[in-house]
């Protein structure tokens, strides 16, 4: 097998709590990746000295301590800005993905009528049978707010998007085209340049939720040529606590705030009010400056492993892994069977084990997995199961994590006396 | 071994055999839970008369935790007094809430008492305490039902 420039076993010391004990005294296994990454101690230690060094309110003081702050969480935007290819004053600080997500729909709704961005009955909004509940609901709530009718691209028995039919769907009406690049399920990757150009045949505006793709392999927005784009810091190295929206400068420049107060004024009277440019319209208050710092360390630490390594990593253990666990009896994976764009997410049912009780006798090895519907209730419909066992890769799993895993199946299908 | 501690003999026994499982046609209430964090689901029917368990019966998919801790509280509370049942499930409740300091009492919880170890795993006390909760809310309903009638 060909090995690549990264070495998952070394970067693993970079991870403190890649080091605590497990229940019985195990290793820990971490293939969890897909809901929170862990933290190299460089990502942790850029936090606590923001605070212990630097921390103030950006934007307002006129001491050292905020222009350094100051200093601090511009310079951070602009990692975030390298690391997309998008330029500094399209990033926009926010909490998670999901607010991002929601920012754009209210932003929406927060639209004049017969502005671009404003929807009204007859107009729809389109999305995939695939995605996480924080692309879905905004836009269903959005839909149901402003009389717009929400259609979705259904999905393939594989588990990709059924573009034979995508002309029949994003037709005529279609105002908004949101989707995710990576499934947080199935680990599908979807073709963002055919969405894309179906979405600018009919002038609709794409949002892509990244936060499945960014954190693993490298994005250029320029390239994706989508509107907006929204993904989690936590999911990348980072803290808990900060997201990215970012959007096309034209695209800010029109859209309406979602967050009013400090900060992303222009100008105020008692009775109004003018707004800031984005990035400040849209980051309104003080915002979580350390959040910010924290990120912006995860995304140079990314960087400077090169996220084209990153990404051929992951290849190899998701290659390694669909080999190992297809082909165990009783297993089933939900999603495509060939490493062939496809992310290093691997979701699975065993057959008469319910995912958490497969998730208990893991974690009994140390093995923590993620169980249940993953927030893609819809998408377990469609597979009529009632969730899965999803393990997900980072660039510090190595293949014995994969060994490991199989080992657990095993002794789950012992211990319940199945397979 | 944990793992043995929490899926005992019993609890597996009614996982693979559940109690009243399947809807029976009576019912004077219909109740459907779900756990959110996990979409475990049960629909369990439900009848009182005189104040007694006269009826319950359920149908769900869900972990063996939840699919039998269900079985073995339709075990416990048919053919009781309402107010029993609440004593059986107030006590039971107190055990999941024990972080494995309770044994739990026998002679109340019965085959219950092998789910003590679930106490010890925060994340699946609300497994175990699925179709407890859905009983407790039919029972409310058929009550007050009853009381409007
Ligand atoms: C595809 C996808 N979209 C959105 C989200 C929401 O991210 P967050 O919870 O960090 O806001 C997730 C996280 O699970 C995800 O996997």
């Amino acid at each position: 097998m060909k090995t690549t420039a990264l070495n998952a076993q070394v970067l693993k010391a970079d991870f403190p709590i890649l080091q605590r004990e497990m229940r019985g005294g195990k290793k820990l296994t971490y293939l969890d990746s897909g809901a929170t990454s862990q933290k190299p101690l460089s990502v942790i230690d850029a936090q606590s000295n923001f605070y212990k060094t630097k921390n103030a309110a950006v934007h307002r003081g006129a001491h050292l301590l905020a222009e350094e702050a100051d200093e601090a969480y511009e310079g951070a935007r602009k990692i975030v800005a390298d690391f997309l290819g998008a330029h500094v004053d399209e990033v926009i600080f926010t909490k998670s993905a999901t607010e991002s997500l929601n920012a754009i729909a209210y932003s929406f709704g927060n639209a004049e009528a017969g502005s671009k961005f404003a929807l009204k009955k007859g107009d729809s909004i389109v999305v995939t049978e695939m995605e996480h509940h924080a692309n879905l609901i905004p836009w269903q709530q959005l839909a149901r707010r402003t009389g717009a009718t929400l259609k979705w691209i259904p999905i393939t028995d594989e588990g990709r998007l059924d573009y034979s039919i995508l002309d029949g769907i994003i037709d005529s009406t279609t105002r908004v085209v949101a989707f995710t690049h990576q499934s947080n399920v199935l680990g599908t990757i979807n073709d963002v340049s055919k969405l894309v150009e179906a979405a600018k045949k009919v002038s609709a505006i794409t949002v892509l939720d990244a936060c499945q793709s960014a954190p693993h392999f490298a994005i250029d927005v320029k390239k994706l040529g989508v509107d907006l784009l929204a993904f989690s810091g936590h999911k990348a190295l980072g803290p808990t606590g900060i997201g990215i929206l970012w959007g096309r400068s034209e695209i800010l420049e029109e859209m309406e705030p979602f967050l009013f107060g400090g900060s992303m004024i222009e100008t105020v009277t008692m009775t109004d009010a003018t707004w800031a440019r984005a990035p400040r319209k849209f980051e309104a208050g003080v915002p979580n400056m350390a959040g910010a710092v924290g990120l912006g360390a995860a995304l140079e630490y990314l960087t400077s492993l090169g996220m084209e390594n990153v990404h051929a990593w992951e290849m190899e253990l998701t290659q390694y892994a669909l080999d190992k666990i297809s082909n165990m009896p009783g297993l089933k994976v939900i999603g495509p069977l060939d490493a062939v764009d496809r992310g290093a997410v691997i979701s699975f049912t065993v057959e008469g084990i319910h995912p958490h009780d497969v998730g208990q006798v893991l974690d009994q090895h140390g093995i923590a997995v993620r169980t249940g519907h993953h927030c893609a209730w819809p998408l377990m419909k469609k597979f009529g199961i009632a969730g899965t066992t999803r393990a997900s890769f980072y660039i510090y799993n190595t293949l014995e994590d994969i060994d490991n895993l199989v080992v657990g199946i095993k002794s789950a299908q012992e211990f319940f006396k199945v397979g | 071994m944990e793992l043995n501690s929490l899926y005992q003999e019993v609890i597996l026994d009614h996982y693979k055999r559940p109690h009243h499982k399947g809807l029976s046609e009576l019912k004077d209430i219909q109740v459907h839970h779900v756990n959110p964090s996990c979409g475990d689901e049960v629909t369990l029917n439900l009848s009182i008369s005189g104040g007694i368990v006269s009826d319950i019966s359920w149908d769900g998919v869900g972990c063996s935790i939840s699919q039998a801790s269900t079985s073995i509280m339709t075990d416990l509370v048919l053919g009781q007094t309402v107010a029993h049942a609440y004593k059986i499930l107030d006590n039971f409740s107190e055990l999941m809430a024990s972080k494995g300091t309770m044994v739990g009492d026998e002679a109340l919880l019965d085959d219950a008492v092998a789910l003590a170890g679930v106490s010890k795993f925060p994340a699946r006390v609300k497994c175990a305490l699925l179709g407890w909760m859905a009983f407790k809310d039919a029972s409310v309903q058929a009550i007050d039902g009853s009381e409007k009638a």
